[in-house]
């Protein structure tokens, strides 16, 4: 029995995400009273320092330059999973956890929780596990039975801490399966941490008036070293990029801090920004419904309001 | 082209969530179900263009009982050429998955697809486990879909960016946003799909290890503070000292 975890590396480097599997996955193994392994596929730097997060090793498989493929990654995990004699396998649930942890339920006739926010409960051989669903409406709590488990763990559920030591990564030996598919391309931007994992986001929505006016959004999210995000409308009538729209239909995130600034607050948009811890909400309209979900409410001109918060937060360093 | 879209169904986002039988099932009385946006407004428009483009035809398949019958037949107004229902309560995702592969796996569909995610359980699932039932590609999320050559090019939304993989036929994908723009259906969509087939077909014994305890409601929040906005420094002391998220 152990438990493995599946790191990610985008343009050859670990993805910071993945720390918060690895510190997951300890933290099942501890309670299951056995080790974990990270296992890291295809070239990555960084991977030692998946033990600094709790990894008890780090296991490395090359696949020769090839890019990520989810039929053949299920073929490569479940061998290393079966060589690890792995009873629980933690991914996160982001875009690649998302594409294997469905493929690995079958492969590996296992039991499922896509989405976890907070760490299991043992119960015998069995797990529970809970999840949000509808919008955030309620939370579901499932039960996971069989001899393997997969859990994909929501971004921002554990802040992962440093309670371990890098690890050398060990070189493992496979039958490497086909790669049905190839990548051609991965262009992602650099700088700025995205949106799914930014632990503070600054929003805004059709109460700036015109693009030309994000200036004093962009200010405050330097300060905070934030991530930008918008609503759909804006996003639709082009002031603002697409990648950057919260919400049902686009980015569903969770960070610690969500500041909404000229948002109305719909149903869609609450639906992908609702499990932020804390949520501040600047409008000058009081009767927004968006300050029924907000922890903290400015009812005020965003021109005027905004500039002062930087302000602030320059002042209070 | 053979191509088949997997439809769910979905309450509305607006309704009312509540619970029954000990918090144990989803109390669906009273409450609006619509066709899961995801398959109805990219996967389904998406599957219609490309039997445009190469010919071919559009099946959706749905797991549920008859009450389904309804956005199944949203589905052919919009554009499907016939539909099949396995006709089951839906169960699970595996359960679905198992359904859906079970029907694809005799009909050699050259592209499957589904919405990225359902808009109740948002799991992403189904389409992964249809994928490895029937020892298939998957692409998740794909924002494009280029077909103008005999291989695909699909862009695939990934943290902070793209992906561009090419492959060929057949495979299934995941539509996200971007992959096709929503398509009403019209009056003459409506009529001509009260004339569509809808095939009902009886479900298989599946297993599943992945079950609902319970459903919980999460903890209401303490109601806004509202903070005087010539007062900034107090939202942010509170930011650091109450809220501890600075």
């Amino acid at each position: 029995m152990s438990v493995l975890i599946i790191a990610e590396s985008q343009n050859n480097t670990i993805r910071s995400a993945s720390n918060e599997a690895v510190f997951y996955g300890k933290k099942v193994a501890e309670s299951l009273g056995t080790t974990c392994a990270a296992l890291v596929i295809g070239e990555a730097s960084g991977a030692a320092s998946l033990g600094k997060y709790g990894a008890d090793k780090v296991l490395q498989v090359d696949t020769g330059g090839k890019g990520f493929d989810s039929q053949a990654y299920t073929q490569i995990i479940k061998q290393v999973a079966q060589q690890e004699s792995a009873s629980v396998i933690v991914l996160m649930h982001s875009s690649t956890g998302k594409s294997l942890a469905g493929r690995l339920a079958i492969a590996m006739d296992a039991g499922l929780l896509s989405g976890a926010t907070a760490l299991p409960q043992i119960d015998g051989s069995s797990m529970i596990v809970s999840k949000t669903v509808f919008s955030g409406k309620a939370i579901a709590n499932y039960e996971l039975t069989g001899d393997v488990k997969v859990i994909s763990v929501m971004g921002n559920s554990l802040k992962p801490e440093l309670i371990g030591e890098e690890k050398t990564p060990n070189s493992l030996t496979l039958d490497l399966p086909t790669f049905n598919t190839e990548v051609l391309g991965v262009k992602t931007q650099s700088g700025t941490v995205p949106l799914p994992e930014a632990e503070l986001v600054v929003s805004a929505g059709r109460g700036m008036k015109g693009p030309e006016n994000w200036g004093i959004i962009e200010e405050l999210a330097n300060e905070l070293q934030a991530t930008t995000a918008c609503s759909r409308p804006v996003a639709d009538i082009g002031w603002r990029p697409h990648h950057e729209h919260v919400g049902q239909t686009g980015v569903a995130i969770r960070p610690n801090l969500y500041i909404a600034i000229g948002i109305s607050g719909a149903i869609q948009h609450l639906a992908g920004v609702n499990n932020s811890k804390v949520i501040v909400v600047i409008n000058k309209d009081p009767e927004a419904p968006f300050f029924k979900a907000a922890d903290y409410g400015i009812c005020a001109d965003l021109f005027d309001v905004v500039p002062k918060l930087t302000a602030a937060l320059q002042k209070a360093k | 082209m053979k191509l088949l879209v997997c439809i769910s169904k979905t309450p509305d986002t607006t309704a009312k969530i509540s619970f029954k039988d000990d918090n144990t099932q989803f109390n669906g009385d009273g409450v609006n179900f619509i066709l899961n946006p995801y398959d109805e407004w990219y996967a389904l428009v998406r599957a219609i263009e490309l039997k445009e483009q190469k010919g071919g035809t559009v099946t959706v398949i749905n797991v549920g009982d008859s009450s389904n019958d309804i956005i199944i037949r949203k589905a052919l107004a919009i554009g499907a050429d016939e539909a099949v229902r396995v006709d089951q309560p839906a169960k699970s995702s595996i359960d679905t998955a198992k359904q859906i592969a079970e029907y694809a796996k005799s009909q050699s569909f050259d592209v499957i697809f589904l919405g990225k995610e359902t808009i109740d359980y948002n799991g992403a699932e189904v389409g992964a486990m249809v994928a490895e039932l029937l020892e298939l590609p998957y692409v998740s999320f794909a924002s494009n879909m280029d077909s103008s050559a005999e291989h695909f090019v699909l862009t695939r939304d990934i943290e902070g960016g793209v992906e561009e993989i090419k492959l060929n036929a057949p495979f299934v994908v995941s539509a996200a946003k971007g992959m096709a723009e929503q398509r009403i259906p019209n009056m003459r969509g409506i009529m001509m799909a009260k004339r569509k087939p809808l095939n009902v077909i009886p479900g298989i014994e599946t297993s599943s290890h992945t079950g609902v305890k319970s459903f919980t409601l999460p903890a209401e929040k303490d109601g806004v503070k509202m903070i005087d906005p010539d007062n900034m420094d107090e939202l942010v002391r509170l930011l650091k000292e109450e809220a501890k998220v600075l």
